[in-house]
């Protein structure tokens, strides 16, 4: 196959990924409307019960049938959204294989902003499908997958690029460790920004049809905690190790106070203030979590708003016209 | 063990209407090395980290600062005042990450005399009422009491459990595991400290630089090679590593067809360098591939052109000659440079303009330039006549990137209208009113050559690599105690087993399904 084949390949495969993870998102949407009809079902039963003093067996007729049906029909459209979530993930893998065999030399397909977030979200969506079961993530379907779809459509509207070489900068070694890194945090870092921001909600509406399937608080808080521990490591390996040992060897100084870097720096700072916040009373719980949101936003601003908020930056990957140093 | 600098805060504060000043210092010490004032000012110090990113910094972008500082004259002035053109070396930013130093290791140091008493102290007894702690679960066995903690004994211990020493009467066995955790937590806290400290003494006794280097002209490393030159507080010209070398040969691998076409895959130079008594050396110096002389290291970050021009004047004599550096306006290496001849007689000569790698002329009579591979060089210039302002006592606006104009005349062709030449290598034009000439000689590759001393930082390598392995034990070790109770009722044992997670983020009860089916495995063999 040639490279533009490689490269057409690439694009119809993102295209079936987001389709696909579109589709996923409906059947969980439908699933989690049948649940709210089942919970509406059995409170009206229950308090039908109490009311009367006559136990009443079956609820308001509709036409999403009995009780059991209702059941039944969340289970099968929760298993299809999984399915179908996985099917997209391995054409979203396909896409990034072929993005990279499309450029010629052959390289690792995180060269350009196209390029990192659509690495980015199959972090996330292979995080989330890993997770599914140690973690009991079903709950998080429509919202993992409704993320992924999102971002897959800026990064195909706005951010699309054609398949270049990379600039000589990010010629390095360095280019495959540094950003392993720095996506796989910042994957992580989104999928625990999602368990924050859940619990949030949660404090604020605990009960109702769909939030009684969210886990409890304290779980909530605990699944965040562990995987903000897994990122916060990996985005100090990414951002506080590596990133400086490139720096050094490509700008000649491993911490330049370049707007990335400072935003990259706030983010670990913000994380560490969330670690910290677990752990001192009164910061617990609520104020840890909004930290935790505080922390993603910086990360996601760093990602893509400072390249267009800042004309200094010397990280040149979102921008050809960097590359020539202003001396 | 988190709790306790709350908890103490707190009973001081009550009473501090009554302090004696030495209370109220300590009082003030203990409010500085609290959790909460170190969460505090960690946050505090991510909002000051932001203005540095929004407004240009001096040692950054000197240019793009004195391009904002001219745009906006009222908030400069405040804005200097307040150090926002260098946030970084400010002295806010430096109270800010100075105070959380200072109550890190206030904050560390204590709980490493802490930290000292408890790992070698045995774990506690059991509690009373097993069955009160959040997690537990009980079984009934046949076996005896003391066959059965002997059992948990051995079971725990090869879980790697710290086991309290067996004493008569005992009906409970207890352990403890993850005491490296706290080990972890105060190697990265003290990390930090290392890594500031090798930090700073690349700021304090590093300098940084930059020079443009035309190729095949020698250069000596001394503080007046540089075009910028950013020296740390206490750096000496001294410490600049005595050698000298020259670019000999610059080669850019241009794409020719395809994606990117226009762009370049890369560039390096052919260098050779001499330390003072030492033997010619050479290096190919790339992106990513920096030169190590003595402490000093050589980078490649950029390249140009340089048109060798030469001027000569009304008389016939040469008023200017040599390589000029043209800075790129853009990736295609379209460039701007300047000509200033003030020795020419009878008037003094400048020249501005462009210089096209490879020009074409569009249909509508326009210069444009295609990017890649220099196939039709082209220099395009205005002339100037008269006052260059070249001795003003203020000498800002003498940058040799700048053509001071504002007191001579722009030089008119024959028709009337503003005089261009437009040259080939090898051209030379002629001025008007006896002038002089101008001729283009050949261009020159230019590279932008960066040079830096950066002591400490292995120091600060160090440091963050110290940093991430206390902060992966302080992270993923898990302390927990369990406890295991034997007690003889209804014919057989009624075992019961419970656990505790010390950092309250675990989730035990797996540890304690595993607990048990080990003890019944036990058993059963
Ligand atoms: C540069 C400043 C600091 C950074 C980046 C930082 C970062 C961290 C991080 C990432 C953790 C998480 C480890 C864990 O969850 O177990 C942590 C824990 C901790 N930090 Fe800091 N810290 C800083 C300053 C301080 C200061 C000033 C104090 C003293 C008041 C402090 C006290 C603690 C304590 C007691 C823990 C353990 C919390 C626990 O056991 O869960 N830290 N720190």
């Amino acid at each position: 196959m040639s490279d533009a084949d490689w490269s057409a390949l690439s694009n119809t495969a993102i295209a079936v990924a987001g389709g696909l993870y579109f589709l996923a998102l409906v059947a969980h949407l439908v699933e989690w409307s049948a649940l709210a009809g089942r919970r509406q079902h059995e409170t009206a039963t229950t308090e039908a019960a109490e009311g009367g003093g006559v136990a009443v067996a079956t609820g308001p007729a509709d036409d999403l049938g009995s009780g059991s049906d209702r059941e039944e029909r969340v289970a099968r459209f929760a298993r299809i959204g999984l399915a179908v979530t996985v099917l997209a993930l391995v054409a979203h893998l396909v896409a990034l294989v072929a993005r990279g065999l499309a450029a010629d030399p052959n390289r690792v397909p995180w060269g350009n902003m196209y390029e990192f977030t659509m690495a980015g979200t199959f972090v996330v969506a292979a995080g989330y499908v890993g997770l599914y079961r140690r973690f009991r993530l079903a709950w998080m379907a429509p919202l993992v997958v409704g993320l992924v779809v999102t971002l897959l459509m800026v990064a195909v509207i706005w951010l699309y690029n054609p398949v270049g070489p990379l600039s000589d900068s990010l010629n390095s070694p360095w280019l495959v460790i540094h950003v392993v890194s720095a996506v796989l945090a910042t994957g992580a870092f989104t999928l625990g920004g999602i368990l924050s921001a859940t619990y949030l909600v949660k404090m604020r509406r605990p009960v109702g049809p769909i939030m009684s399937r969210v886990p409890e608080l304290a779980a909530l808080d605990r699944t965040a905690y562990r995987i903000h521990a897994f990122a916060f490591p990996v985005w100090t390996f990414a951002v506080l190790i590596t990133g400086p040992i490139w720096a050094h060897q490509a700008w000649s100084s491993y911490w330049n106070w370049d707007p990335k870097e400072v935003w990259a720096f706030i983010t670990w700072v913000v994380y560490a203030a969330y670690l910290h916040a677990r752990s001192t009373a009164g910061w617990k719980g609520r104020n840890a979590a909004l930290l935790a949101l505080v922390g993603m936003a910086t990360l996601w601003f760093n990602f893509i708003g400072i390249n267009y908020f800042s004309t200094t930056s010397q990280h040149s990957y979102a921008d050809a016209a960097a590359v020539v140093e202003r001396p | 063990m988190t709790q306790t600098p709350d908890a103490r805060t707190e009973r001081t504060d009550r009473r501090a209407g009554e302090l004696t000043p030495r209370e109220l210092l300590r009082w003030a010490w203990r409010q500085l090395t609290s959790m909460r004032t170190a969460l505090i000012l960690l946050l505090l110090l991510a909002l000051a980290a932001v203005p540095g990113s929004v407004i240009p910094q001096e040692n950054l972008d000197s240019l793009e600062t004195s391009r904002w500082r001219e745009a906006h004259p009222t908030l400069a002035p405040i804005y200097d005042r307040l150090g926002l053109f260098d946030v970084y070396g400010s002295v806010w930013f430096a109270a800010v990450y100075i105070l959380l130093m200072v109550s890190l290791i206030g904050c560390i140091l204590p709980r490493t005399w802490v930290y000292l008493r408890a790992i070698r102290a045995e774990p506690p007894r059991a509690p009373r009422n097993l069955e009160r702690l959040p997690d537990h679960a009980s079984y009934d066995t046949d076996l005896g009491g003391e066959a059965v903690l002997t059992r948990a004994r051995a079971v725990l211990r090869e879980r790697g459990y710290r086991v309290r020493a067996a004493a008569d009467g005992d009906d409970a066995v207890s352990a403890e595991r993850g005491y490296l955790r706290e080990v972890g937590n105060l190697l990265f806290h003290l990390s930090v400290v290392v890594v500031l400290v090798g930090f700073a003494m690349g700021g304090l006794f590093g300098y940084k630089g930059g020079m443009i280097v035309v190729v095949g002209t020698p250069v000596a490393n001394t503080p007046n090679s540089y075009d910028d030159l950013v020296p740390g507080t206490l750096f000496q010209a001294e410490d600049m590593d005595p050698f000298v070398f020259t670019v000999d040969d610059f080669d850019v691998e241009w794409i020719e067809d395809g994606p990117g076409i226009g762009t370049s895959r890369g560039f390096a130079s052919h260098l050779t360098y001499r330390e003072r008594d030492g033997e010619e050396k050479e290096y190919r110096l790339r992106v990513n591939h920096p030169l190590k002389v003595g402490s000093t290291e050589l980078f490649l970050i950029g390249h140009g052109y340089a048109p060798v021009i030469t001027v000569r004047d009304g008389e016939g004599n040469i008023a200017y000659s040599g390589p000029t550096i043209f800075l790129p306006q853009g990736p295609d290496l379209l460039s701007f440079g300047v000509v200033k001849a003030p020795d020419a007689r009878p008037e003094q000569i400048g020249l501005d303009g462009l210089f096209f790698p490879t020009f074409v002329m569009t249909p509508d009579g326009d210069l444009t330039n295609v990017p890649g591979r220099p196939r039709n060089p082209l220099l395009s210039m205005s002339v100037y006549r008269g006052d260059l302002d070249m001795d003003a006592a203020d000498s800002t606006s003498q940058s040799v990137y700048v053509l001071d104009t504002s007191k001579a005349t722009k030089v008119e062709g024959e028709d009337g209208k503003d005089l261009r030449l437009d040259l080939s290598p090898g051209e030379t034009a002629e001025l008007p009113d006896g002038l002089g000439s101008v001729t283009f000689e050949r261009v020159v590759d230019w590279n932008r050559i960066q040079i830096s001393q950066t002591p400490g930082k292995r120091i600060a390598l160090a440091g963050v690599v110290l940093a991430l392995v206390g902060l992966l034990g302080s992270l993923f070790i898990r302390p927990r105690r369990v406890w295991v109770r034997a007690v003889a009722g209804g014919g057989g044992t009624l075992v019961t087993v419970a656990a505790l997670d010390r950092t309250g983020g675990g989730d035990v009860t797996t540890v304690i399904e595993e607990l048990v089916e080990a003890l019944a495995e036990e058993e059963k063999t």
